[in-house]
């Protein structure tokens, strides 16, 4: 599948990240090379062969229901770029 | 009967599916150890996990799952003991890690239903779909400065499950009643407080319309986050009227997202400048797949109480209530504990109609809350069963309710102080009443052509006994005597 | 200058214990090594003052009668993992100024046991390249240099290649890395070093920052199979705040070494000789099976049939991953927020904040990626992409499985080259091939090791993998420690300090 213009424009929206309009084209044929190449699976017989969902063959551990965690809004906003007492400020979010 | 709207070409019907997200009752967090105590200051209840602090990760709460599991047994479907939680994949300023943990190819619970209890007696069953797990987000406030948000994750990360229904509902009767059921019996389990005015529950509601005797689904609305029994109805209401004028004037019904406004009773567009979302959801890596075992669910399942329709079905081959008065009583966990405890051994009937009348219009009028009354379930006994012993009458037992209401003092002793007890003693009423009778030959005499003027005597003897005859017997006497 | 900065892990912990040196001779040692060398651009942040109080602080504990299984030992840390109160960046501008306020699991427990750390090495942006020239604090030279071109500064390898050039120059004792597709073991090769991958889910993640979440896993880089060994025996462990690492004992991972290859089995499997692989490279692997089969080992000819998939699939896996685990760097909570354009006192929008902080915090290989992540998990090619790829997962892990019922370990080529010039780096694809003998085990989760065992006709370090059946890293060293043996391999880069 070779990756367009607009499938760039529309990737980069999806994924929030600013891409100047002179890159759009490069990256339209470096995105396609990748595709291009991940394409080779196409030719592998994977009928019947479940997903693997883990390397290590176990399932989900549970923890206990414990509040051990928390109320320390200094270790969780120690690293803020903004905020007001202890909200994190963010450019005004539009409904 | 289902609500149908009668538009100028013909009938149309209303066809309604509901996703309520309902929070898990649950000390900590979906995923983390913070705690889900509502209203704490900014950002307290976030761990690093919850505000997605790099390299942090999550670790599933097991008492979410046991609610999850306790929630679908309650409405009897199918456990899926292999679950899988997927990531959401979205940008949001309260979402922290870009992605919402949920499960959409594996959900934890299947197929159930739910009976759903409408006017006159008449109920319906109401498939559900699913119930999953996933992650609540946090809030943005937008009214504290002009030119920002702020942001709090304190919600981040509490475990919501989201119960999806089939598209079985026909109106907003049904879909109120269907979220009341659901309410109802989310708090029997313990699985959420079900309080709406928190945002513990609140509802998505997909509402479509189609032509009488069509068979198939019309294009739908989803009016996000209704957080009210009776918004419900009215968003359905307003919402099924909109797209039956819009069909009829040749328009279409756009599939969009809606609102609901309360004040004004109307859903509106949330026109979102985006193209449709795109959630690229995946299995979380983080998380390996939920395998519960048999045990597990069967140890829940007998653990479950008794839920509302079996309780409803109990007080009324129990306790010989009608079908409509086990339904009220039912209706709230508590509700339904009180009466017993009021009917236990006592005059069930009784019981019945002093805590649905009295005791409820008090509380009402008063505006508290049943677990605030201050008459407790064994002072209503009390009080019941001094009527039942004839010490008091029913007209006295008002008046001691509402003394009991007011002061908290027991039946017996406002009926001790006020010397309220009623004498049922035949001979001291006949004294009285022949004393009145050889004082008045002129009463008796009109009373003998004209009995209804024999309660002028039930007067007198009530005023010569301080009003505690029993009025009974006082009417039985005068009865004999004036013939 | 003291060379106790040359010194092997095991060699400075005996030396130590001997009282023939303190730590903070050690560790000024490397300190001082770490300034001469500083042109490697290994460090993104060095904290000398810090590694010199933890020395002095090892060294009383040590007059106390503490004998942590890593006291003193200086060591670098890949700054990938978070580490509490220190400057952690991923190597990437959006984290610039980040410093947790935690310490990541694996890290403490190196700590526990004593170790000191040196400082924050450099590394791939986000751990995403195979070159460490994706950086935003600068490239990584690799104190190797080639007598064809010795003025040329080669590429250390990557992701971990800041830890792979202070291992190699010297500047510390070991170091730790992360590997997703190859990330220890490839740097390792480059540099003449030594880089395990241990099995997904030996290392707790917590605290790592993420690259790509079910391949993602900390190990060892260090200059003798025996100090791999001894540094993992810190890292591994169960945490029960990483639900995928894996509830089983941590062994004595040195108590095999010495056993030999007597009886072993060894597989070379036929589907790593490809196309175009440098005849040398070719010459060491079998010359590697012979010196093995002079061992004792059997040396056995297997079939991992879908050996070449495993680079497509890994393309589509770790990127869509990555574009997921990426997303939280928005610059609300945490480092890098760009400034509002030009001439305007804010954003117009909370959407524009991000967009224009993740495309000015993100370099291209990182953008690419996150891209062709979001783009294969899109609506509609789910399945044709990231689920087709996981079945092929499968597949690769069962390959491994069968192959492991016939032979006890498996031994490949690290690389298909030798380190390149940083300015002659292939480009995309190309470059995503230097990952073509690594990135089988890691989509299968199995424990991989990689040996120097020779040199290029260039005179730069070549290596050889091991792989191992999962959680069997004993075993694993132990053949490791067979081929370091039989190799021989004592050569030195010419930048080392």
């Amino acid at each position: 599948m070779s990756i367009t213009r607009e499938t760039v424009e529309q990737a980069a929206r999806l994924a929030r990240l600013t891409v100047a309009d002179e890159d759009k084209d490069r990256l339209a044929g470096e995105l396609s090379a990748i595709l291009g190449f991940v394409e080779q699976l196409d030719e592998i017989n994977t009928d019947n062969v479940e997903p693997l969902t883990s390397v290590v063959g176990a399932t989900a551990r549970m923890r206990k229901d414990e509040v051990n965690a928390g109320d320390y809004p200094e270790r969780v906003l120690a690293n803020a770029p903004d905020r007001v007492t202890d909200f994190y400020a963010v450019p005004k979010v539009v409904e | 009967m289902a609500q149908t709207i009668k538009g100028q070409t013909g009938e149309w019907e209303i066809v309604i599916g509901m996703e309520v997200h309902a929070q898990v009752l649950s000390e900590s967090k979906l995923f983390s150890g913070a705690s889900t105590t509502f209203g704490k200051a900014p950002n307290h209840n976030v761990a690093l996990v919850d505000a997605a602090l790099p390299g942090m990760l999550p670790v599933l709460n097991e008492e979410c799952v046991r609610q999850a599991v306790r929630s679908g047994l309650g409405i009897k479907a199918a456990i899926n003991l292999y679950s899988v939680f997927d990531r959401k994949n979205y940008f949001y300023a309260d979402l922290p890690q870009g992605y919402q943990i949920s499960q959409l190819y594996h959900p934890i619970v299947g197929e159930g239903e739910l009976t759903i209890d409408l006017e006159e007696g008449e109920s319906r069953v109401i498939g559900i779909e699913r119930i999953h797990l996933e992650q609540d987000a946090g809030k943005s406030i937008h009214d504290q400065d002009p030119h920002r948000s702020f942001i709090d994750l304190n919600r981040t990360g509490v475990a919501l499950m989201e119960i999806v229904s089939k598209p079985d509902l026909r109106g907003g009767d049904e879909a109120s009643a269907y979220m009341t059921k659901l309410r109802s019996i989310l708090r029997y389990l313990g699985t959420c407080d079900g309080n709406m005015e928190q945002g513990s529950m609140r509802a998505d509601v997909n509402v479509s319309v189609r032509p009488m005797g069509s068979t198939e689904l019309g294009t739908r609305t989803e009016t996000k986050n209704v957080n009210s029994v009776r918004f419900i109805r009215q968003a359905v209401e307003y919402e099924a009227r909109r797209q039956v004028e819009l069909l009829e004037s040749g328009g279409k019904v756009v599939q969009e997202t809606r609102l609901y406004d309360p004040t004004k009773g109307e859903t509106r567009s949330m026109r979102s400048k985006e193209e449709a979302h795109d959630y690229r959801y995946f299995p979380d890596p983080d998380l390996l797949p939920l395998q519960l075992n048999q045990d597990f669910v069967d140890a829940i399942a007998a653990d479950l109480p008794e839920l509302p329709d079996e309780k409803r079905a109990r007080f009324e081959a129990d306790y010989g209530l009608s079908n409509y008065d086990a339904g009220v009583l039912v209706a709230e966990k508590e509700t339904g504990d009180f009466f017993e405890t009021v009917a236990k051994g006592r005059d069930a009937k009784l019981a019945a109609n002093w805590v649905m009348g009295e005791l409820f219009g008090a509380l009402n009028k008063a505006g508290v809350e049943l677990a605030n009354s201050p008459v407790s379930a064994d002072a209503l006994g009390g009080l019941i069963e001094a009527i039942a012993s004839d010490t008091i009458s029913g007209r006295t037992a008002k008046d001691v309710f509402a003394i009991m209401f007011e002061t908290g003092k027991s039946a017996d002793a406002i009926i001790d102080e006020q010397g309220l007890k009623q004498i049922s003693d035949e001979g001291a009423i006949e004294t009285a009443l022949d004393e009145i009778i050889a004082a008045n030959p002129a009463q008796v005499e009109k009373a003998k052509e004209n009995p209804k003027l024999k309660g002028w005597f039930v007067g007198q003897v009530m005023k010569a006994t301080g009003g505690q005859a029993n009025p009974g017997v006082v009417n039985k006497l005068i009865n004999q005597k004036l013939g | 200058m003291s060379e106790l900065n040359r010194l092997t892990i095991a060699q400075a912990r005996k030396g130590m214990a001997e009282g023939a040196f303190s730590s903070v001779e050690l560790t000024q040692s490397c300190v001082d090594a770490m300034e001469a060398r500083a042109d490697l651009g290994a460090f993104i942040t060095p904290t000398p003052e810090a590694a010199l109080e933890a020395a002095a602080e090892a060294d009383r504990k040590r007059a106390a009668g503490d004998e942590g299984a890593l006291l003193g030992i200086p060591l670098g840390i890949k700054d990938l993992f978070c580490t509490e109160g220190v400057q952690t960046t991923a190597a990437s501008r959006i984290l610039e100024g980040f410093k947790p306020t935690y310490e990541s699991t694996v890290t403490r427990n190196l700590l526990r046991d004593g170790a000191v750390f040196l400082g924050k090495l450099n590394l791939d942006e986000f751990a995403m390249g195979s070159s460490n020239t994706t950086s935003y604090y600068g490239n990584v030279v690799n104190p190797w240099q080639s007598s064809d071109k010795p003025n040329m500064q080669l590429v250390p390898g990557g992701s971990s290649g800041g830890s792979a050039s202070a291992v190699a120059a010297r500047l510390c004792l070991g170091a730790t890395g992360t590997d997703t597709g190859g990330s220890i073991r490839q740097p390792a090769a480059f540099c003449g070093i030594t880089g395990l991958k241990p099995t997904y889910g030996r290392c707790s993640r917590w605290g790592v920052v993420a690259f790509a979440s079910s391949l993602d896993q900390a190990g060892p880089m260090a200059r003798s199979v025996e100090d791999c060994g001894l540094m993992l025996g810190s890292m591994a462990g169960y945490d029960p705040m990483d639900t995928t690492s894996v509830d089983t004992p941590v062994p004595d991972y040195t108590a095999e070494l010495g056993a030999g290859v007597k009886g072993l089995k060894i597989g070379i499997p036929q589907e790593y000789r490809v196309d175009g692989m440098p005849e040398e490279i070719e010459k060491l692997w079998m010359e590697t099976a012979e010196r093995l089969r002079a061992e004792g080992a059997e040396i056995v000819e297997i079939s991992l049939p879908h050996t070449h998939a495993a680079l497509p699939a890994y393309y589509i896996v770790a990127p869509a991953e990555a574009s997921s685990n990426l997303a939280r760097y928005d610059g609300v909570r945490y480092g890098f927020r760009s400034d509002a354009p030009e001439g305007l006192p804010e954003f117009s929008s909370l959407e524009e904040m991000y967009a224009t902080t993740r495309g000015e915090g993100f370099g291209p290989e990182v953008q690419r990626r996150i891209m062709i992540g979001a783009y294969v998990l899109s609506a509609g090619f789910y399945d044709a992409y990231y689920n087709k790829a996981r079945r092929v997962r499968t597949l690769i892990a069962q390959d491994f499985s069968r192959a492991f019922e016939q032979v006890d370990a498996i031994l490949t080529p690290t690389t298909p080259s030798p380190a390149f010039g940083i300015t002659e780096e292939p480009t995309g694809v190309e470059m995503y091939m230097n990952d073509v003998f690594t990135v089988p085990a890691s989509m299968a989760g199995i424990p991989g090791i990689s040996v120097p065992v020779g040199m290029s006709k260039d005179g730069l370090p070549l290596g050889v993998q091991l792989l191992g059946k999962p959680f069997e890293e004993v075993g694993l060293l132990r053949v490791a420690q067979a081929v370091e043996t039989a190799a021989d391999f004592t050569a030195a880069p010419q930048l080392m300090a």
